[in-house]
């Protein structure tokens, strides 16, 4: 019965999945939404502008640079968290 | 562990690994890969070789005061680095009107700022990696006694 009811639920789960995929746009079509004037910018401009040609490092690091140092206090809580939950006794 | 094949080929590995990582760190804003990486490259080096030979050898080769000195001295370079551009009148984190010395696209010391909060950012991760390794062992360490 409940290895009846769990291959239920995975089939659900796994069916809205497929659903979701199945709707996604077609990967490298020019007419994708993603392809907009933001990429367009970074292609373009990101060597004149940042000076470092690996264009993802320019955008995490320049860019989107606060983000970054959002993910790097994340990471700092993180440790800050575990030393306080380990080494408290 | 005591192995000895295993602490023969670590002791050889462990040198070519943070070398490696130290290459994706600086070469970050040139070749992919970048702090993340690297600094995970680098901090699962110190792990391999405390779980090679023990935790007191891996320990005095980088202490658990260092690695935390070492952590919150990355995040508060990040946040330093970012003053900078307010101080240079401009946004927070800005890079190249901030007048960081740019240098020709592909060099090794180029693109301003990126290149250094590269370089702290990947200390950062790898002592965060090797700080939450110890902590979790010396806990499983002190449950055995």
């Amino acid at each position: 019965m409940r290895l009846i009811l769990t291959l239920i639920f995975l089939a659900m789960i796994a069916f809205v999945l497929v659903a979701t995929v199945a709707e996604m746009p077609t990967f490298g079509d020019p007419g994708n939404p993603t392809n907009n004037e933001v990429p367009q910018r970074y292609i373009e401009g990101a060597v004149e502008e940042t000076g470092a040609l690996n264009v993802i490092s320019s955008i995490i690091m320049d860019y989107r640079a606060f983000d970054t140092l959002g993910e790097a206090t994340v990471l700092f809580l993180a440790i800050i968290g575990a030393l306080a939950t380990l080494k408290a006794h | 562990m005591e192995d000895l094949i295993v602490r023969m080929v670590s002791r050889i590995v462990v040198p070519f690994i943070q070398v490696y990582g130290f290459y994706v760190i600086l070469h970050g804003h040139l070749t992919p890969g970048g702090s993340f990486s690297g600094g995970a490259i680098l901090g699962s080096s110190m792990i391999l070789f405390a779980l090679a030979f023990n935790l007191e050898r891996g320990a005095k080769k980088l202490s658990h005061e260092t690695s935390t000195i070492v952590e919150c001295a990355g995040a508060g370079w990040f946040a330093i680095l970012g003053l900078v551009g307010i101080y240079m009148g401009q946004n927070f984190l800005t890079n190249k009107e901030a007048g960081f010395y740019m240098g020709a696209p592909g060099d090794l010391v180029s693109s301003g700022a990126i290149v250094l909060i590269t370089l702290g950012l990947g200390l950062k991760v790898a002592s965060t990696v090797v700080t939450l390794f110890y902590s979790l062992i010396e806990v499983e360490g002190d449950a055995h006694d």
